[in-house]
C-alpha cells in the first residue's frame, strides 16, 4: 500500500513539465500592434487598413501566421500568394465565406482545412480581404462591403 | 576426399554459430553486431553544419536539397533511406550513399513513386509508407533493395482526409508491425476549428483513426479488417519508436490545437500557446489516451476535459483514459522518437529517447517554439530524469514569429551502425549527422 504510493510519487515526479527554453525578454511576445506592417496602399486607407487588421489577428492569424507566411504544407501563404492580389475578388470572398480544402494553390497542397466564416460581416470581409492584398508584399485594391454583398447573395 | 566433406561441415557449424547467436533473435536484423565502415575519417563541419550541440558533439551536412525528407533509417553499411513527403522525378524513396567515407553522400539512388512518412528496417526488409499504404521490399547482404519496382504490399485502404495524414510506422521483435492512423480533425468538432463548435458524442472519427493500428508485418495485402486496434485516443502520433527495454511501443502525441479561437471565453492567447502539453505515451494493448474528451494540462499535471465536451478549463478528465510519461511545451510537433542504443555517445544517452520536434505554428500570436532535437535519460525502460535540448540551430534565426521564416524544420532521426545519430529537415530537404567526437 505505501510502496503503491510511493510509486505514485515518483511517477509524477518523472512526469516533470518543463517549460521550453527562454529566450530573450524583448522577444516574449509579438507586439500586435508590429503584427504586420501594412504597405502603403494604393485604395485602401489608413482606416480600413486598421479595422482589417483587427479582423485579421483575431479570424486568420493563428493559421495564416503573423508575417502572412502560413505553415509550410499545412496553411496557404497569403503573402506572395497570386490568388490573393489577383483582380478575381469574387474568388477570395467566396473563400472567405465558404472555406477552402485539398485545393492547389501557386503549385502546392495543404493539409489543412479553411473553415468557412460566413458569420462575418460584409463590411469585416471587405476590410480583411483589403487589408491582405495590401500588407507585408502585397500590393492591390480594396475589396468593398458591396462588392462582397453582390458575391454573398450569389452563392447563397 | 574425406577431408573435403569434413572441412565443409566445420564450415557449415562456423556458419550456423555465426547466424545463431545466443540471445540473438533469429534473423532479426542487428546492425551492431556486424563490421562497420571505420568513422575514423569522420570531420565534423567546421559550423557543425549550423547545428547548436553539447560539448563534444559535431554535425556534418550529409546531403541538402533532396526534397522534403520525412522518415529515415540507415542500413548497417551505413547508407540512408530517406521517405519524401512527395516523390521527386517519380522517386518517393531515397538511398544516400557515401563513396569516399567523408559522411557526406555523394551517390543517390530512388524508387518507389509515392510521397508519405514512414521507413523501418526490420529482418531484412525495408519497409515505407504512403499516406494510405505501407509497402515493403526485400534487402540483398549489402542492403541494397533487390526489386525497387515490386514492393509487396502490407497494408492498403488506410484512411487519408489530408489532416493529419502521415502512416509513420514501428515494428516490435514479434512479427508486428505498428501504424498511426492519424485522426482527420482538430477537436473532433461537429465543424472542424470552427468558433464554438461542440464535440461529436461518440466521436466517429475512433473507428477507423485517432490511434495505433497493428498488422502483421509479413503478412501481404492486410486492411482494416486484419489489424488491431492497438490503442485509440490519440489525435495524431508522427514520432513512433520501439523500446526493446521496455518491450514497449512509445509514442509522441501532437495535442490539439486552437483552444483560443474555438473558445475564446475560456482560454486566452496565453492559455492558446501554453496549452495542452505534446505528450509521450508507453503504450500497452488496449490503451486509450482519451482524444477529443480531455487534454493534457503540463502546469496542473492533470488530464482535463475538452471544452468540446463540457469542459471549462478546470474540469478534470475520466481517470480511464492513460497518463503520458514525459509531458513537454505544448504545439511544438514530435515528429520523430529515437530510442538510442548506439556506442558512440556517453553513457548518459544510451537507452535514453530522442525527440524531433518539427516546431510549432499554433502558438500565434506568440512567438513559436520547438524546432529542436530534445532528449529524454531513460532507464530500465522508463524516463529517469528531465529532458533537455540536445541540438538547436535548425530554424537558422533565434524567435520564430512566423513557421515560414524558419529555414529547416526537424523530422525523422535515425542511428548509424556506428552510433552516429541522423536527423532530417523536411523544408530544405537537409540530413544531418551528428557524432561524438569528445573535443
Ligand atoms: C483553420 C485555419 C485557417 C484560418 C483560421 C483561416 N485560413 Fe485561410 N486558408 C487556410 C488553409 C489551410 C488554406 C488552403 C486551403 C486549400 O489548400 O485548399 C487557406 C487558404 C486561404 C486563401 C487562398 C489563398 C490562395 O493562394 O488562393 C485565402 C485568400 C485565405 N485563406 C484567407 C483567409 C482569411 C482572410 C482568413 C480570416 C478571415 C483565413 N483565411 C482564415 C487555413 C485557414
Amino acid at each position: 500500500m505505501k510502496q503503491k504510493a510511493l510509486m505514485a510519487l515518483s511517477a509524477l515526479a518523472l512526469l516533470s513539465f518543463q517549460t521550453a527554453p527562454k529566450k530573450t525578454a524583448s522577444a516574449s511576445a509579438v507586439n500586435k500592434s508590429n503584427a504586420a506592417t501594412p504597405a502603403k496602399t494604393t485604395a485602401g486607407n489608413a482606416a480600413v487598413m486598421e479595422r482589417g487588421k483587427t479582423v485579421y489577428l483575431t479570424q486568420c492569424l493563428a493559421c495564416h501566421q503573423v508575417d502572412g507566411g502560413g505553415v509550410p504544407h499545412l496553411n496557404a501563404p497569403l503573402d506572395g500568394a497570386t490568388a490573393v492580389t489577383g483582380k478575381d475578388k469574387a474568388k477570395l470572398i467566396t473563400i472567405v465565406i465558404k472555406g477552402l480544402k485539398g485545393v492547389e494553390l501557386d503549385g502546392e497542397f495543404y493539409s489543412n482545412a479553411m473553415a468557412p466564416h460566413p458569420e462575418m460581416t460584409d463590411q469585416q470581409i471587405a476590410d480583411v480581404l483589403t487589408y491582405i492584398r495590401n500588407s507585408w508584399s502585397n500590393k492591390a485594391s480594396a475589396v468593398t462591403a458591396a462588392e462582397v454583398k453582390a458575391v454573398r447573395a450569389k452563392i447563397k | 576426399m574425406k577431408n573435403n566433406f569434413l572441412l565443409s561441415l566445420s564450415l557449415l557449424a562456423v556458419f550456423s554459430a555465426c547466424a545463431q547467436q545466443p540471445g540473438d533473435n533469429p534473423g532479426v536484423y542487428s546492425p551492431e553486431k556486424s563490421a562497420v565502415p571505420k568513422p575514423a575519417g569522420l570531420v565534423a563541419d567546421a559550423d557543425n553544419a549550423g547545428l547548436k550541440l553539447p560539448a563534444g558533439f559535431g554535425a556534418i551536412k550529409v546531403a541538402d536539397g533532396i526534397g522534403r525528407a520525412r522518415h529515415i533509417v540507415v542500413t548497417q553499411q551505413g547508407d540512408i533511406y530517406v521517405k519524401l513527403m512527395r516523390a521527386v522525378d517519380g522517386k518517393g524513396v531515397l538511398k544516400l550513399h557515401d563513396n569516399n567515407g567523408d559522411g557526406k553522400s555523394d551517390a543517390t539512388t530512388g524508387f518507389g513513386n509515392y510521397g508519405g512518412t514512414g521507413i523501418a528496417i526490420k529482418n531484412g526488409y525495408l519497409y515505407a509508407s504512403s499516406d494510405e499504404e505501407v509497402f515493403r521490399y526485400k534487402l540483398d547482404a549489402k542492403g541494397d533493395v533487390i526489386a525497387p519496382l515490386q514492393p509487396e504490399k502490407i497494408i492498403s485502404g488506410l484512411i487519408n482526409r489530408r489532416q493529419h495524414e502521415s502512416k509513420s510506422i514501428a515494428l516490435d521483435n514479434n512479427g508486428n508491425i505498428y501504424v498511426n492512423i492519424g485522426a482527420y480533425s482538430n477537436s473532433c468538432q461537429e465543424r472542424d476549428r470552427q468558433t464554438g463548435s461542440m464535440g461529436m458524442k461518440p466521436c466517429p472519427i475512433l473507428d477507423s483513426a485517432g490511434g495505433i493500428w497493428q498488422f502483421k508485418a509479413d503478412k501481404l495485402n492486410q486492411t482494416y479488417g486484419d489489424g488491431v486496434r492497438y490503442a485509440t485516443g490519440l489525435r495524431n502520433v508522427v514520432g513512433l519508436d520501439w523500446n526493446s527495454q521496455a518491450n514497449q511501443l512509445f509514442v509522441m502525441q501532437h495535442g490539439r490545437d486552437d483552444l483560443h479561437n474555438i473558445f475564446p471565453a475560456l482560454y486566452t492567447e496565453q492559455e492558446n500557446a501554453d496549452l495542452p502539453a505534446e505528450t509521450m505515451y508507453a503504450l500497452k494493448k488496449g490503451d486509450n489516451a482519451g482524444w477529443p474528451y480531455i487534454y493534457y494540462d503540463p502546469f496542473k499535471n492533470k488530464k482535463i476535459q475538452s471544452p468540446e465536451y463540457g469542459g471549462d478549463g478546470k474540469k478534470e478528465g475520466s481517470s480511464e483514459y492513460v497518463d503520458p510519461v514525459v509531458a513537454f511545451p505544448a504545439h511544438m510537433a514530435p515528429n520523430g522518437l529515437l530510442f538510442y542504443t548506439g556506442n558512440m555517445f556517453p553513457a548518459k544517452y544510451k537507452n535514453g529517447a530522442f525527440i524531433a520536434f518539427h516546431g510549432s505554428w499554433n502558438r500565434a500570436p506568440l512567438p513559436q517554439e520547438g524546432y529542436y532535437v530534445a532528449f529524454v535519460p531513460f532507464e530500465n525502460g522508463k524516463p529517469s530524469g528531465k529532458w533537455e535540448v540536445f541540438a538547436n540551430g535548425f530554424a537558422g534565426i533565434e524567435v520564430v514569429t512566423g513557421t515560414r521564416g524558419a529555414q529547416h524544420r526537424p523530422c525523422g532521426l535515425a542511428q548509424g551502425p556506428d552510433g552516429s545519430l541522423y536527423v532530417s529537415d523536411d523544408v530544405k530537404g537537409t540530413i544531418y549527422r551528428i557524432i561524438y567526437t569528445g573535443k
